[in-house]
C-alpha cells in the first residue's frame, strides 16, 4: 500500500491546482458516496480508520468528532486550522499550492459528518499567496456546485470562507483560532467547556488541521479498515513528513507511518549535510530533541516517539549536525516562544522571557552554572501550569537541550571567582 | 472623520462582513483592507474601523498591536522581513541579518530614511526546507545566501 499516496497523488500534475484539472483527477469523487452515508456512518468510518489529528496533538478525530452534541439548537461550525507555524512545520502550504480542492473536498465530507453549515478556514498570515490561492478555488467550487446551496443535489448547504490571520503563532492552538475568528486578540480559552460544545460564536465547534481533512475523502472511497490497515496499528495512514536544516536533501515526501528514522535520513533526506548528526528535532521545535544514540531505534510512529519521551508532533524534522552550537540553536527558540506567548498566563509571559534572556547572558559570558540549572527549574514550572500548551512547547526544548547537551552550555558559563560571588 | 474607506474598499468589506453571523468577527478582514488602503493602522484608522466594524476603540487597539502584521509605523516601499527562527538559523541567517543591520543600517522595526526599505526581524514563516527565508513585501524569497540576497537588495534599490 506504500504507494498509495493521499494526499499528493495531485501534486506535480501540470495546473493540479485548477478544478478540471484537479477532478479529471479524481478530486470530489468521494462526495457520491458521501451523500449516501449517514453522518454517524462517517464518524464510525473515522473512527475504525484510527485517523489521529496532524496538527500535532494527535487526538483521534472521529472521538473528537462524536464529541458534537447534535441537539443544541445552534449551528455547528468547522474551522479549519491552515496557521501552520510551529517552527519546521511547512507541509499545509503545499497541499493549498498543489490541492486546493482536496481540502475543499474534506472540509465538505467533514461538515456533512458534523451537519455543519459554515466552515471557516483560517489561515495564517504570512501565506498571502495561498490565501489568494485558496479563495479561487473556493470561487471555482462555488460556481460548480461543490459550495454553496444544495451540493450536487444532495439537498445540503455548506458555505466556506477564507480567514486570514495577521502574524501569530498563538492562533493555531485551536480556542486562540477561535477568539481570533471572532475578531479578538487569539489568547487561548480555559477548557472545559470545550470547543465540540462551547466554540466559535459560542455554538458547538471543530478545529481540523488541513492534513487531517484532507484524509477522509480517501477513507470514504476505501473505508475505515483499508487505512488503519496502512502503517502501524496505533500510527496509522499517511502522513506528509518534511525535514530541514543540516540536510542534503531539504524536503517533504508522503509515507505510511512506521518508517526507520536513520533509513529515512539516509533514504529520502539523503544524509547529515555537513558533518555526523548531533542532534534530532522530530515533529516542530517544540517536541524533545534526541541524541543520535537516540535515533537508532526510533521509527516515525507516535507510540515510537512517546517510547523516546517525544513526540511525532507534526512530523516537521529537524536536523542539527556536530558542529552546531546548541546554546545558539536554542535561543532561537527561546526567542520564538518568548515572542509568540500571548502574555495571559504568568509562567509563560514571564518564562519564556527569563529563558531568553538567560541564554542572552550565556551567550555574554556573563551566566553561572547556577542559572544553567535555573533553566530547567523554569521549565519544570512553567509547564502545565497554563491555560495553553505553549509553555509546554517552550520548557520541552529547554530542558531536553539543557540536560543532554549540558557540555555545550556549560562551555559558556563564566567561572565563578569565589563561590555564590557569581550571582549577581 | 477624515479617514475612511474608498467606495471599492467599502464594498468589499460589506461583502466580507457577510461572512460571520457576528459583524465584530470582521474585525481582522477590515484591518487587512485598511492596511492596504491606508498602509499605517493609526489611531484615526482604528477609530473609523471602531465605528465601521462596531466594535469599542480598544478592542481594535487590542488586535492591532496584538499582531504582528498589521503596520503602524510607515514601512519602506519594500520590507524586508527576515526569518531567524531555528531551520534559518542553521542555513545562515544570521549572516542575512547581519547585512540589513550593519550594511544597510537598519534596526528592526526600522524605515530607510529614503522610504526605500523597511525591516523586521520575524518567526518562522513556514517555509523551513528552502531556509533560509526572506519575505519581501508579499514574496517569499527561498534558499537565500547572502550573495543572492545582497543580489536582491541591490535590484531593489536598482528599481527604486
Amino acid at each position: 500500500m506504500s504507494s498509495d499516496l493521499q494526499l499528493t497523488k495531485r501534486f506535480g500534475i501540470e495546473n493540479s491546482r485548477n478544478i478540471d484539472v484537479a477532478r479529471k483527477n479524481g478530486a470530489y469523487s468521494s462526495l457520491e458516496k458521501l451523500f449516501q452515508m449517514k453522518p454517524t456512518e462517517l464518524i464510525d468510518e473515522v473512527k475504525k480508520s484510527n485517523l489521529k489529528g496532524r496538527g500535532g496533538a494527535g487526538f483521534p478525530t472521529g472521538m473528537k468528532w462524536s464529541f458534537v452534541p447534535q441537539n443544541t439548537g445552534k449551528p455547528v461550525y468547522l474551522c479549519v486550522n491552515a496557521d501552520e507555524s510551529e517552527p519546521g512545520t511547512f507541509t499545509d502550504r503545499y497541499i493549498i499550492e498543489n490541492d486546493p480542492h482536496l481540502l475543499i473536498e474534506g472540509i465538505i465530507c467533514g461538515a456533512w459528518a458534523l451537519q455543519c453549515h459554515t466552515s471557516y478556514i483560517y489561515i495564517r498570515g504570512e501565506y498571502e499567496k495561498q490565501f489568494e490561492m485558496l479563495n479561487v478555488a473556493l470561487a471555482e467550487a462555488r460556481k460548480a456546485g461543490l459550495v454553496g446551496k444544495n451540493i450536487l443535489g444532495s439537498g445540503f448547504d455548506l458555505e466556506i470562507w477564507t480567514h486570514r490571520g495577521a502574524g501569530a503563532y498563538i492562533c493555531g492552538e485551536e480556542t486562540g483560532l477561535i477568539e481570533s475568528l471572532e475578531g479578538k486578540k487569539g489568547q487561548p480559552r480555559i477548557k472545559p467547556p470545550f470547543p465540540a460544545v462551547v466554540g466559535l460564536f459560542n455554538c458547538p465547534t471543530i478545529v481540523n488541521n488541513v492534513k487531517t481533512l484532507c484524509h477522509i475523502p480517501w477513507i470514504i472511497e476505501h473505508g475505515g479498515d483499508a487505512f488503519a490497515a496502512i502503517g502501524t496499528k496505533d500510527s496509522t495512514g499517511t502522513n506528509i513528513f518534511g525535514v530541514s536544516g543540516h540536510i542534503n536533501n531539504p524536503g517533504y515526501w508522503e509515507l505510511p507511518f512506521g518508517m526507520h528514522v536513520p533509513e529515512f535520513l539516509e533514504k529520502y533526506a539523503k544524509g547529515i549535510k555537513g558533518g555526523k548528526l548531533k542532534a534530532f528535532i522530530p515533529g516542530g521545535s517544540s517536541t524533545p530533541v534526541l541524541t543520535p544514540e537516540e535515533t537508532e531505534d526510533l521509527y516515525l510512529t507516535y507510540e515510537s516517539m512517546m517510547a523516546h519521551k517525544t513526540f511525532l508532533g507534526t512530523g516537521g524534522m529537524i536536523i542539527l549536525n556536530e558542529h552546531t552550537d546548541m546554546v545558539r540553536a536554542l535561543k532561537t527558540l527561546t526567542h520564538f516562544y518568548a515572542d509568540e506567548s500571548c502574555g495571559q498566563c504568568t509562567p509563560c509571559r514571564e518564562g519564556t522571557s527569563w529563558l531568553d534572556r538567560i541564554l542572552t547572558r550565556m551567550l555574554a559570558g556573563e551566566a553561572t552554572t547556577r542559572e544553567l540549572d535555573m533553566m530547567v527549574e523554569i521549565a519544570d514550572n512553567m509547564e502545565g501550569r497554563t491555560i495553553c500548551a505553549l509553555a509546554a512547547a517552550c520548557a520541552m526544548p529547554v530542558r531536553s537541550f539543557v540536560t543532554k547537551f549540558r557540555p555545550d552550555f556549560e562551555k559558556y558559563i563564566k567561572p565563578a571567582v569565589f563561590a555564590g560571588a557569581a550571582v549577581s | 472623520m477624515a479617514v475612511k474607506f474608498s467606495d471599492t474598499s467599502l464594498k468589499e468589506y460589506e461583502e466580507v462582513a457577510t461572512h460571520y453571523p457576528d459583524r465584530r468577527a470582521s474585525l481582522l478582514p477590515a484591518m487587512w483592507i485598511a492596511t492596504r488602503e491606508f498602509g499605517v493602522i493609526s489611531e484615526e484608522v482604528m477609530l473609523y474601523l471602531a465605528e465601521l466594524v462596531g466594535v469599542p476603540a480598544s478592542r481594535v487597539y487590542e488586535v492591532a498591536t496584538f499582531y504582528t502584521m498589521y503596520p503602524r509605523s510607515k514601512r519602506g516601499k519594500y520590507h524586508l522581513q527576515v526569518c531567524h527562527t531555528l531551520s534559518c538559523h542553521l542555513r545562515g541567517a544570521d549572516e542575512l541579518k547581519q547585512y540589513v543591520e550593519e550594511t544597510l543600517g537598519l534596526e528592526s522595526g526600522a524605515c530607510s530614511p529614503d522610504g526605500l526599505f523597511s525591516y523586521a526581524h520575524v518567526e518562522c514563516l513556514g517555509s523551513c526546507h528552502t531556509a533560509p527565508v526572506v519575505r519581501i513585501n508579499d514574496d517569499y524569497h527561498e534558499n537565500m545566501d547572502l550573495p543572492a540576497f545582497k543580489a536582491k537588495v541591490e535590484e531593489l534599490k536598482k528599481q527604486g
